[in-house]
């Protein structure tokens, strides 16, 4: 129990700020963002401490938690398009990393409020191949889809966010 | 062209870093941190940690950084200040009025320090219990002096009321939660009529009985509150009351029955 403490608080600090960026990329907020990634750390956390050791060990930490938050995101907008608001910084401030300036903040803001126009299934794709990096084996484990339909999804997504640049994005906002 | 700006941008999205105190509040989420705030109560401005097992601290510190740093050196887990959960402050208020119990997190403290704290959560409000009693009730009755060590480190003054207990020959004995001078206040407030407990200590009367019943208490026992002065007869000891035919008081328990 003390040891898997241990290996999950290093589990957080290694990974805390890939898990929020794929919430922001996911959600398109960063208000749902903070939801998301606390929901996958809580849930990583009490499957751990069911784990046994050697599981623990050979666990590939990136891609396991990459699945959590997109089973995440998949159960709570189930249903549900992603808001288009909030493009202005009208969040309350979770308090921006300091390297983070205001222009920058706002432009990533209105990147990801893009890209969380996309429908669910494009999204997760393009996100995790163009945002997290993952390889197309990673995503298939993560997004439990066979390689070949995470290759055309990632290239479907890519080109409807192109054809959205300055179209569709803008009209509900 | 457009195709490699694009991979750049979405490139960007990926170097985004959580907030400030991310971590420590996921830390808090799954219990392996504690979260705090201030709270103003009836006995001023106290700083009460807690986590998912219950409230794990309290104390009247002068600053959110002393509270912090006394956390970090007495119980040794990591500390998120939050705002509280709507409805803490006025949870916080009735258990320091009497009219509820908290659940509290002790990990940490000693299976006897644990003991000693959960005897003291028995004693009500506006009662007092001598050291030697939380001792011999909780099966360890030479061990007087570690009570008082416990009860001096108790990490939940005021929530578990180690106020409540004091010496036997009346002295109101030091307090963890601000001196001997606070344990008095507090003991006021709730009523404890501490003069007249100063009293009988010193001249020896330990014991109260009670005329009618044959049965004798503490001082403070609840069940001597509707008693008239004249009815009361007083005991220096145990073998005292019961040589005039009193028994202890099934529920101040003075003695054992």
């Amino acid at each position: 129990m003390e040891g898997t403490d241990r290996v999950f608080e290093r589990l957080v600090r290694d990974h805390q700020h890939r898990i929020y960026a794929l919430g922001l990329a996911l959600t398109g907020n960063r208000h749902d963002a903070e939801d998301v990634a606390q929901d996958t750390f809580v849930r990583a956390y009490r499957a751990l401490v069911t784990y046994p050791p050697e599981r623990i060990r050979e666990l590939k930490q990136k891609a396991w938690l990459h699945r959590i938050a997109v089973n995440v995101v998949r159960n709570r907008v189930r249903g549900v398009r992603p808001r288009l608001v909030e493009l202005n910084g009208s969040e309350p401030d979770h308090g921006s990393g300091p390297e983070e300036n205001v222009m920058r903040r706002a432009e990533i803001d209105e990147l990801a409020a893009r890209v969380a126009c996309l429908p669910p299934r494009y999204r997760e794709a393009v996100v995790l191949r163009h945002v997290q990096e993952l390889s197309y084996a990673e995503m298939a484990d993560a997004l439990g889809q066979p390689v070949g339909t995470v290759k055309a999804n990632v290239h479907r997504g890519l080109k409807l966010l192109r054809g959205e640049n300055d179209g569709k994005g803008d009209g509900d906002a | 062209m457009a195709k490699v700006m694009e991979m750049l941008d979405l490139k960007r999205l990926g170097d985004v870093r959580a907030p400030a105190g991310f971590a420590e509040r996921v830390l808090a989420n799954v219990g392996m941190a504690d979260s705090y705030a201030m709270f103003e109560t009836v006995l001023g401005p106290v700083y009460v940690a807690w986590n998912r097992l219950g409230v794990s601290a309290a104390m009247r510190s002068e600053s959110a950084a002393e509270f912090e740093g006394w956390f970090r050196n007495e119980i040794g887990r990591q500390l998120v200040r939050v705002d509280p959960p709507a409805d803490l402050a006025a949870k916080i208020e009735d258990q320091l009025e009497g009219r509820r119990r908290l659940r509290f997190d002790l990990r940490g403290l000693t299976p006897f320090s644990q003991a000693v704290l959960h005897k003291t959560l028995e004693i009500s409000r506006g009662q007092v219990r001598p050291y030697g009693w939380i001792a011999r009730e909780i099966g360890h009755p030479a061990a007087v002096r570690a009570v008082g060590t416990a009860l001096a480190n108790n990490p939940i003054p005021y929530f578990i009321p180690c106020h409540r207990v004091i010496r036997s020959d009346g002295v109101i004995g030091n307090y963890g939660g601000g001196g001997p001078e606070a344990k008095r206040q507090i003991l006021s407030l709730e009523g404890v009529q501490l003069t007249r407990l100063q009293k009988l200590a010193r001249s020896g009367l330990r014991y109260e009985g009670v005329k009618s019943t044959k049965i004798f208490c503490f001082p403070t026992c609840y069940h001597g509150r509707q008693v008239r002065e004249e009815n009361f007869v007083y005991f220096r000891d145990e073998a005292e009351a019961r040589a005039a035919g009193y028994r202890p008081c099934k529920d101040c328990r003075p003695a054992v029955a």
